[in-house]
This record gives C-alpha cells, structure tokens and sequence, in this order.
C-alpha cells in the first residue's frame, strides 16, 4: 500500500465534536488526485499502538495541492480519533495512504441522490464537488439530530439542492418523499450509521427499485468483544487478539503480513482462509456473502472476531 | 406459443428469462404478436400487475387485442408496427419514476430495440424483464454498410441494403438492439456456404 508522509498545515473546530484537517506534501509537491467517496488511512503512532483509521476526503478532487478530512471524536472509540483531536497539531508529519474509493458516484447515472446521516455527510463533500464540475444533476439529503451537531453545515455550499434534516427541529427526513417521483437513471448513495442505509434500502425495495440503483457506504470501527486466540496454519504460532484490539491488529503486531485496505470490512482486502473453526466467527463486514459467513471457511481480520475453542487460519 | 428455449451460446447473446410479477408498482408493458400471451400468462399469476400498468400491443396480424383489454391495465393502446408504437413508448419512459417496472414479450427484434430504447432513458438494466414468444427471426445489422435487415430467418441471408451475402452472428448489439451480419464470402469471393433456416 503507497503512502506517504504528510505535513498537518490546518486544523479547524467544524463543530464541539468535529474538526477538519488538511495534509500538505512537506515539499509542496503535489499529491495523486482521486475521485469523490474516496478514503485515505491515515497512521496514527500512539505510545506503542499503531493506530489506522479510514477517513473519507472532503476536499476537492482535482485539487492535488492538500487532503482534507473531516473527524468525529469518538470519546467510547478505540482512541484514533481522540488521538487526532487531541495530540495532533499544525507541523505534525503523519503517515497517509494513497486515495482508495469504495463510494465512487456512478457515472452511468442521470441523477445522483445523496443522503447523508451525521457524519456520514464527508464523502459526499468531496462528490459534490466532482457533480459541480460535471454539471450533472443531484439531490443531497443531510440528516443530523441538532444544528450544533451538524459539522457538515460548515462544509456544504449553499445549494437549492442541498436539503438539511434536523430532528429536534422536527423537519426529519421522509425517505418515502425523497425515493418517490425520482426519474429514471437515477441512482441512491447513502452514507451514515447502519439504521439509515436500512432504512434506504427498505423504502427503495418497497417503491420497486432495483438493487444496482442503491449504494451505500458504512465505516465501521472494529467492534470490542472478549479475548481469543488464532493459531496460524503455516508456521504453528499462536496470536492473541486483545479486547480492544482487532485480529489485523494483532496480526500485525506479531509482524504477520496480511494485505488490508478499508480496515473497515468493506473493500474484501484482507479476505482470509480459515482452516478450522472450533467455536463461531462473529463477521461484522459488509464484505462476505450470507452463505460465505455461515459457512465460516473465510473471516475478514480487521472487523471479525471468534468465539470458541480453536480458530485456524490459512496464514 | 409457448416461451421459446434458445440453445446454448456466447454470453454475450440475449437471453429471455420469462415474465414474473413485480406486484402493484408503476409498469410499462410492450408486447408484439405471441407476446400477448406471456402477458396474458402474468396476469394470470398476478392480477396486480394490471392496477398500475400501461400495456401496448403491437398484433402483427394475431387477434390477441381485446383478451388484453380485457385485462384492464390502467391503458390500453394498440399500434400497428414498433416505430408507430415509439413515440409512445418514449413518452412512457420520459414520464416514468424510479420504481417502474418494464415487461417485454415477443420477437427478438420487439424485446432488442425497447431494451436499447429503455436502457437510453436511464431504465436500469434489473428493471427490465423480457420474454420471447413467437417466431424466431432476427433483426440484422450489416457490419459494412450498417443498413437494417428485418426479420431474417435463414443464415446467410443478403443484406437489404448494400446486398452483400451476410453470416448471421450471435454477437448482438445493446445500443443497436440488433444482431451482427458479416459478409460470409469475403475471403473467397462467390463461395456462399448452403443457406438454412436459423433455429432457436
């Protein structure tokens, strides 16, 4: 994976809980460009934790000058994001990884409707700006709980477009209303916690959309769960994968390579063979099929953990 | 007439999986010929299907009509050829939302160009169910001079318009909804393999 080192030449309290970053290349050269929905990992050195967290970018696609992200501190997080908000400072040198989309608009589309839920709002930042210069049409739904939370309100252009839900405004949104009456070549982008990109998913089957027309994007951080142990196949050790730590973080840790990219279960990367299960793999990615996940021969290391009495793996 | 089977092919070739009920959504249903009946037939498995449906019907010389009619779709319009039935059709397509269903029943050529027509409008391809009924015969594209052959039904065939003796292919156009000819003799001139009538 190419990354680079990257000076912080701005940071800025979008909201209580949400500040923005920009990445510079520390000789002002410029940086490989990237399309809207694009994320970069960025490598947070933490005491003895090397700590690497998926961010999408809002800056402008062609502007090969910086990146930018958007972060949500997440106090009962696993600490990357308090990290950034924090310890890092202007002048800082982090490492970040060549863009990578996931979440690309399709370009096949007539119209592009975007619906965001809090901080779901980032990719979208970036995309608009790609929709501007492409001049295609599109709808952007942002759906936030108060207007204070609402970072993304620093972040969007002033738009007729541009719809802002605010829950205790009581103006949520009404996805029915939204998914109703689109034209045809129209396609549903959806990014924010799991309950809304359902939600999507749900009202679209219901008004007879088909399932290419809705793409959706959901970055998760590896959930906590209790201790296990992994053998590895190849040369016999055993790995333990700690409470607060995911099992590509203890791979990795015990000097184990395995290829990753989203480290969010979502871009099939670090996709691994299993050998033998004794016990039941928890699959939280959004990666493996349904018969995949229950036939438990694969597991995806950065998001999936194991409950059980042994867990081999093809390593 | 029961669906036609077509045998094994390339994969880029058509294949018509049948018609099968969406439910009560918004619907745009095209049918030429035989293909009243696979119409005749989802209505059967769904009566819903009708409540929202624009149905056109092209007889091509069948007396399927007022069975249709009797179906009751929220409209009902009959057109002589699919280039009368086009503006129509467009017009459907134009005013149509997310959502819509589009069933197509009949010829290849019926199913290929309502297909391109609707794939143009920006109908995603999982919208749009097809399947073939009737007779067999394709709608040609002359890779040469480009001109149109109808309803060709023996493999080589002579182009319409430039009259070069073509090999019938099972490499379809999407744009085009049409097959592709290519001159059968063009290595050796005047040796013009014995023509057959194309099967399924």
């Amino acid at each position: 994976m190419s990354a680079q080192m990257l000076r912080v030449t701005a940071r800025e309290a979008l909201s209580p809980l949400v500040t923005r970053f920009r990445f510079e290349h520390p000789e002002g050269a410029a940086l490989p460009l990237f399309s809207g929905g694009a994320h970069v990992v960025v490598e947070m050195p933490d005491g003895d934790v090397l700590r690497r967290n998926a961010y999408s970018l809002i800056s402008d696609p062609l502007d090969g000058s910086g990146y930018e992200i958007a972060v949500r501190r997440e106090d009962g997080g696993r600490g990357g994001s308090v990290f950034l908000h924090r310890q890092v400072v202007v002048g800082d040198l982090l490492r970040i990884s060549a863009p990578l989309n996931l979440f690309a608009l399709d370009l096949r589309a007539k119209k592009h409707v975007m619906i965001a839920g809090g901080i779901g709002i980032t990719p979208f930042v970036a995309q608009l700006k790609q929709l501007a210069r492409l001049q295609m049409p599109f709808e952007l739904h942002y759906a936030a709980r108060s207007r204070a939370e609402a970072a993304g309100l620093a972040l969007l252009p002033d738009l007729p477009q541009i719809h802002v839900h605010i829950s205790d405004e009581g103006n949520r949104m009404d996805l029915g209303a939204v998914l109703g009456g689109q034209p045809l070549g129209t396609h549903v982008y959806t990014c924010g916690p799991e309950g809304l990109i359902d939600a999507v998913a749900e009202t679209a089957a219901r008004l007879g959309w088909p399932r290419g027309a809705l793409h959706s994007e959901v970055f998760m951080a590896p959930p906590p769960g209790t201790p296990f142990t992994v053998t590895l196949a190849r040369s016999g050790r055993t790995v333990t994968v700690g409470a607060h730590q995911s099992l590509l973080e203890a791979l990795e840790a015990a000097q184990v390579p395995v290829d990753w990219s989203c480290r969010g279960g979502a871009c099939g990367r670090c996709e691994t063979g299993v050998s033998a299960c004794h016990g039941q793999l928890e699959h939280h990615d959004h990666w493996l099929s349904d018969d995949e996940k229950s036939s438990q021969t694969k597991i995806m290391p950065c998001v999936s953990r194991f409950r059980g009495d042994t867990l081999i793996l093809d390593l | 007439m029961p669906r036609t089977h077509f045998s094994p092919s390339i994969t880029t070739r058509p294949v018509y999986p049948g018609l099968t009920s969406q439910g009560a959504t918004p619907a745009i249903l095209l049918a030429d010929g035989a293909g009243a009946e696979a119409i005749l037939d989802l209505a059967a498995q769904d009566r819903s299907v009708m409540d929202r449906a624009h149905l056109m019907f092209i007889p091509a010389g069948t007396d399927f009509g007022p069975r249709l009619a009797a179906l009751n779709p929220r409209m009902y319009r009959e057109a002589p050829s699919f280039a009368a039935c086009l503006e129509r059709f467009r017009k459907a397509l134009a005013d149509a939302h997310m959502g819509t269903q589009l069933y197509l029943a009949g010829t290849e050529g019926l199913i290929g160009q309502a297909t391109a027509e609707a794939l143009a409008a920006g109908l995603p391809a999982d919208a749009i169910q097809s399947e073939h009924r009737g007779h067999i015969a394709r709608r040609m594209q002359c890779v040469h001079c480009k001109g149109m052959t109808e309803n060709v039904t023996t493999d080589p065939f002579v182009c319409s318009h430039c009259g070069l003796t073509l090999f019938v292919r099972d490499h379809f156009s999407r744009r085009l909804g049409a097959f592709q000819g290519v001159c059968v003799d063009a290595e050796t001139p005047g040796l013009i393999p014995p023509v057959q009538e194309i099967k399924p």
